[in-house]
Parts: C-alpha cells; sequence; structure tokens
C-alpha cells in the first residue's frame, strides 16, 4: 500500500517509475471527463481540485457551482473548503443555500455533479455516512452533505474515489446517496433528473455503467496498471468492455498546474 | 433603543441550559467567540444544530455543553474528522451523544419551514436512501394534487440563534455579504436571536444599503460587537480563513488531553474574546488580512 491509498499525499514522482502519482492520474483522469462544459457542482476535497483542472485545461467555460452558495466561481487561488472566499471574490452570483439547492440543483440546472465516497457497489450506490453499524458504528464518516440532493437532481453524476476491498464492496454499510437499482426500467420510471453515475474514475482505472444491465463496467486502465490489479482491488468480478482502452497519461502541463497551482503542498495528490 | 452588550451578558441572558442552540454560518461567518462563551459559562444539555457541526462544534462537545446535535455534514473542512464528537458516537466517550441527521437541503429547509410557520416543508432528496430509515421524522408524502412523491422535513425553531455579521446597528438590523449560508433562515424561526458583528455602525450606514440587510433588528434581541470574532473561520472582507488552524485541530482534537489543554488555555483561562486577539497575537492577524476588492456602488435614487 503505498501512502497515497490512504488520502496521504506526497509520492508524486517515481511511483511506478511512470513520473506521476496515482492520485495525479485519478485528478487528470476526472478532469478530461468535463470537457463538454456546462454548469458543473463542485464537492469537497478531491472534485474541487478536479474542477479547477478542468477550467484551466479542458473546459474554460465551465460553470463551478458551489453548494456554499455561489454560481460562477472563478477562484484564483485554489479553494481550501468549498466554503473558502476566494470563492466569492469575482465570481457571477452568490445566493442563500435555499436558492442555491432549491432553484439550481433541484430545478434541474445543474449538467454535472462530483461525489466522492467511502464505499460504492456495482451499481454506483454511495455510503459516505457510517462504516458498520449506524447506531454504534466502526467508523463515524461525514454523512451526506449535499450528496443525497447532487445523486438525485444532477443530470449527469462523477465519482471519484480511490479504490480497494474495502471501498469497491459487494453490499454497503449505509446507502446515503442512491445509483442505479440494477432495473432499468424501474430507474426510467423514478421521476428524477439523474440518471445515477454516469462515470466513476479512481486511481487505477475509469468505469462506465453498462446500458443495459446498469452495471459498473471497466472502460479504462491507467497507465501501468493490470487488470489482475483493478480484480485484487474489487469485491466483486468487473464486467470489462471488449475494447478495454489504457487512459491517456498525464500532460506535462496538466500536470504542473496540479503541482504548481492547485496543489502545491500535495495535500490530496 | 440600542440593544448593544457584551458576549458574557448576552450569552447569559439568551442562551440557557437545555436549550436548543444554532450557530450557524457555512465555512464563513462562524461565531466561535460566541461558542466559547456558553464554553465558559458551562451551560450543559444544549440540542447543538449546524448543517455542519465543524470545528466549533467539536470544541463545544468535547467542552460537555451537549446532549444532542443536529447535522446534515460532520467533518473538518477540507482536513478531515471532528474526533471529541466521533468519540461521543462511535464509543460513547466520555458519554453517549444523541444525534438527528439530515442532508444538506434537508436541514436548510427545517430552517425555511420553521421560520415560515409551516408544518412541514417538501423536498425531492431522499428517494431510495437509507436516511430516511434512521431518522423517522424524515417522511415521504404524496403531492395533494398530482401524487408525486416528495419528501417532508420538520420545521427547526431553535430557542436562539446566534449569527454573526460584519456590520450591524446598535438596534441589530445586520448586513451580511460574501457567503449567506442559512443564517437568515436559522434568525428567522428562532425564538432569540443574538447578532455579533465585526463593527457596530450608525443606523445610516444601514439604509444606505438596504439590499445588503439580511437580519431586521426586529427579530433581534442583543447585538455584540466582537472582531474577529469568527476566528479561525472567516469573515468576507475582514480575515481570512485561519487554515493552519483547522490542520492544526486534527491533532488538538484526536487526543482528549490535548483538547482539554486547548480548552483551559484558551477558553477556560481568558477573561473574554479580547483576550483571545491579543494572545494570537498581532502577526497572526496580519497573515489573515485579505487585500481589498470593492464593490462598486449602486444608485438607489432620492424620492423626496
Amino acid at each position: 500500500m503505498t501512502a497515497n491509498e490512504d488520502g496521504a499525499g506526497g509520492n508524486r514522482t517515481g511511483e511506478r517509475g511512470l513520473g506521476w502519482s496515482k492520485s495525479e492520474m485519478m485528478i487528470v483522469a476526472s478532469a478530461r471527463q468535463l470537457a463538454d462544459g456546462g454548469v458543473c457542482f463542485v464537492g469537497i476535497g478531491l472534485p474541487n481540485i478536479v474542477c479547477n483542472l478542468a477550467k484551466r485545461t479542458v473546459a474554460p467555460q465551465l460553470d463551478l457551482v458551489y453548494e456554499s452558495g455561489v454560481f460562477g466561481a472563478s477562484p484564483r487561488r485554489l479553494p481550501l473548503s468549498i466554503g473558502d472566499p476566494t470563492l466569492v471574490s469575482g465570481s457571477t452570483a452568490v445566493c442563500s443555500m435555499f436558492e442555491l439547492f432549491a432553484f439550481y440543483l433541484q430545478a434541474g440546472l445543474v449538467d454535472v455533479g462530483f461525489l466522492g465516497a467511502a464505499q460504492i457497489d456495482r451499481f454506483g450506490n454511495i455510503n459516505t455516512t457510517v462504516i458498520g453499524d449506524y447506531v454504534r458504528p466502526k467508523v463515524r464518516l461525514p454523512g451526506s452533505g449535499g450528496a443525497c440532493e447532487i445523486a438525485i437532481n444532477a443530470k449527469k453524476v462523477f465519482v471519484i474515489m480511490r479504490q480497494g476491498r474495502r471501498s469497491f464492496v459487494e453490499k454497503l454499510d449505509f446507502r446515503t446517496s442512491p445509483g442505479h437499482s440494477g432495473d432499468r426500467e424501474h430507474d426510467r420510471r423514478r421521476g428524477w433528473w439523474g440518471s445515477g453515475p454516469t462515470v466513476v474514475v479512481t486511481d487505477l482505472a475509469e468505469y462506465r455503467f453498462d446500458e443495459a444491465t446498469a452495471e459498473m463496467t471497466l472502460a479504462r486502465l491507467h497507465p501501468g496498471v493490470t487488470l489482475d490489479e483493478v480484480r485484487e482491488n474489487m469485491a466483486w468480478e468487473p464486467t470489462v468492455v471488449p475494447d478495454l482502452a489504457e487512459t491517456p497519461p498525464p500532460t506535462d502541463e496538466e500536470l504542473r498546474l496540479i503541482r504548481e497551482e492547485l496543489d502545491p503542498q500535495g495535500v490530496a495528490s | 433603543m440600542s440593544k448593544v452588550a457584551t458576549m458574557k451578558d448576552a450569552v447569559a441572558d439568551l442562551v440557557r441550559d437545555g436549550d436548543t442552540v444554532a450557530i450557524e454560518g457555512f465555512t464563513h461567518l462562524i461565531c466561535f467567540a460566541a461558542g466559547h462563551e456558553i464554553i465558559r459559562q458551562k451551560r450543559r444539555d444544549l440540542t447543538l444544530c449546524r448543517m455542519t457541526p465543524d470545528v466549533i462544534y467539536d470544541q463545544m462537545i468535547g467542552a460537555g455543553v451537549a446532549a444532542k446535535l443536529v447535522f446534515s455534514w460532520l467533518g473538518n473542512p477540507g482536513v478531515g474528522s471532528l474526533h471529541a464528537i466521533r468519540r461521543r458516537v462511535e464509543n460513547a466517550d466520555p458519554g453517549p451523544l444523541e444525534i438527528e441527521e439530515y442532508s444538506h437541503f434537508g436541514m436548510v429547509c427545517r430552517y425555511v419551514a420553521g421560520a415560515s410557520n409551516l408544518p412541514f416543508f417538501p423536498i425531492r432528496s431522499y428517494y431510495e436512501s437509507d436516511i430516511p430509515t434512521v431518522n423517522p421524522r424524515i417522511v415521504p408524502i404524496a403531492s395533494p394534487y398530482d401524487g408525486t412523491e416528495v419528501y417532508a422535513v420538520p420545521p427547526l425553531n431553535p430557542d436562539v440563534a446566534i449569527v454573526h455579521a460584519q456590520r450591524a446597528d446598535a438596534g441589530g438590523n445586520a448586513q451580511i455579504w460574501g457567503l449567506l449560508g442559512c443564517q437568515k433562515e436559522a434568525a428567522f424561526a428562532a425564538k432569540r436571536v443574538l447578532v455579533v458583528c465585526e463593527e457596530v455602525v450608525q443606523e445610516s450606514v444601514v439604509r444606505a444599503d438596504p439590499n445588503r440587510t439580511v437580519i431586521p433588528g426586529l427579530i433581534v434581541d442583543a447585538v455584540v460587537e466582537e472582531p474577529f470574532a469568527c476566528h479561525p473561520s472567516y469573515a468576507q472582507g475582514y480575515y481570512d480563513r485561519d487554515n493552519r488552524f483547522y490542520l492544526d485541530w486534527e491533532a488538538t482534537s484526536r487526543d482528549p488531553e490535548a483538547l482539554a489543554a486547548w480548552l483551559k488555555e484558551w477558553v477556560f483561562g481568558l477573561e473574554s474574546h479580547r483576550d483571545y486577539v491579543e494572545k494570537m497575537g498581532a502577526e497572526r492577524w496580519d497573515s489573515l488580512r485579505p487585500g481589498d476588492a470593492p464593490s462598486g456602488q449602486v444608485n438607489y435614487g432620492e424620492y423626496a
């Protein structure tokens, strides 16, 4: 296990001899998912770096929405929390959290919502609440925040998380935010804007959801990662697309932006 | 009529044992100084409400003021965990803490219902989530018009709401800019309201820019002028978030003895927030001072 797998930064160069860390690859691969632009609801932590990288690379027109009540953020420094004052100065609009969640998110104006997860299952259901029993938890996690309503109300949901047997699980300890049910007909009838997660990007690979079965399907391996390694780091046997591809490696510019501008302390990457 | 008071008197007057208390402010304008005064006055059995309990509730719960926590995201934003709260929830150490949990939008709408004198508020959250199974106060209901299923959350009417503003006049008319969180909703929902501000200003300053008034003096019981009261949170345009403090809190909060020592040194050992500001030192405050980015001015027009 490297330092990166438990969330710590560091070890950026030389890991696997590739010249970038697994976390950096995850951030870069996630940012590229935002190339279509639109309105993006930014979460705390990694999504914050991802969305700000996308805005500086593939999607300069991206409208960043923060749950703290900011639309069209244009941060001059990497926001250190989702309520950083740099999000306010120079933004398009600042509003109450009621307006943000009701008029922007619930009314369907958000194209992409980003979620992290402590646990995810094969249908993209997410746990950020507890490990173990709810009443006497082994680990008490933060809970929903805005995740439950992002999962339900954003048109697309992208998940970014580190992968392992304890995070890619057969059965969640708690379902904080709903994904796909496994029954496409049921999902179409349930009448939400969202359709469950569309992409999951981890430190090892990239997954999409099968049109027919709604099951998470391995679509790309990051450079230097083997299929066996992916299998070892999840609790179920993954379905793999027939034309399994390799994620294009990070460019020098992407790495420079992460290291010099977005996360110079190496906190997340 | 002036409502200006000292923090000591305002807390003594407005916050009582067993109260439901909301110190709101989403990352921005979290009134730590009021929390510290509640600790200092040894309030007990409070029900603490906040969307994000943040370091302030970790300090208050670590100091033993609360019996219950109502929240929607429990963490040290951008850093990690709130260990004093986690010890109580995971191991009942040093005693159990009752929790009542929502999502962010659910919490906001609880205040909206409370502020609007409504019996519930309907939202499109919680479908196929386990949150309603552990919180029976979140209830699915059908629209009386077309049967659409939505979830109802109950009103939240705190006994006292404490909100921080950049400026207020002596009557309690409070003006805020930057992130607005749900302070307005919490204040209108509460039975008693304490406004803390960086500066008490003349009423004419408020009247020159009425769009910026978030909380009217009409609902305010007391006004306390307390510069830097939000540290390590921030006040837009006045001082930055002290991220170093949030990072350092991880180690302090993890160790019960370190937490007790911190409370002794920074809360019980001091008379007031003035002492805290002095003890923190000018260098720290200088490092948190932002540059200038003034708003443009609008013309309200003179209609005599």
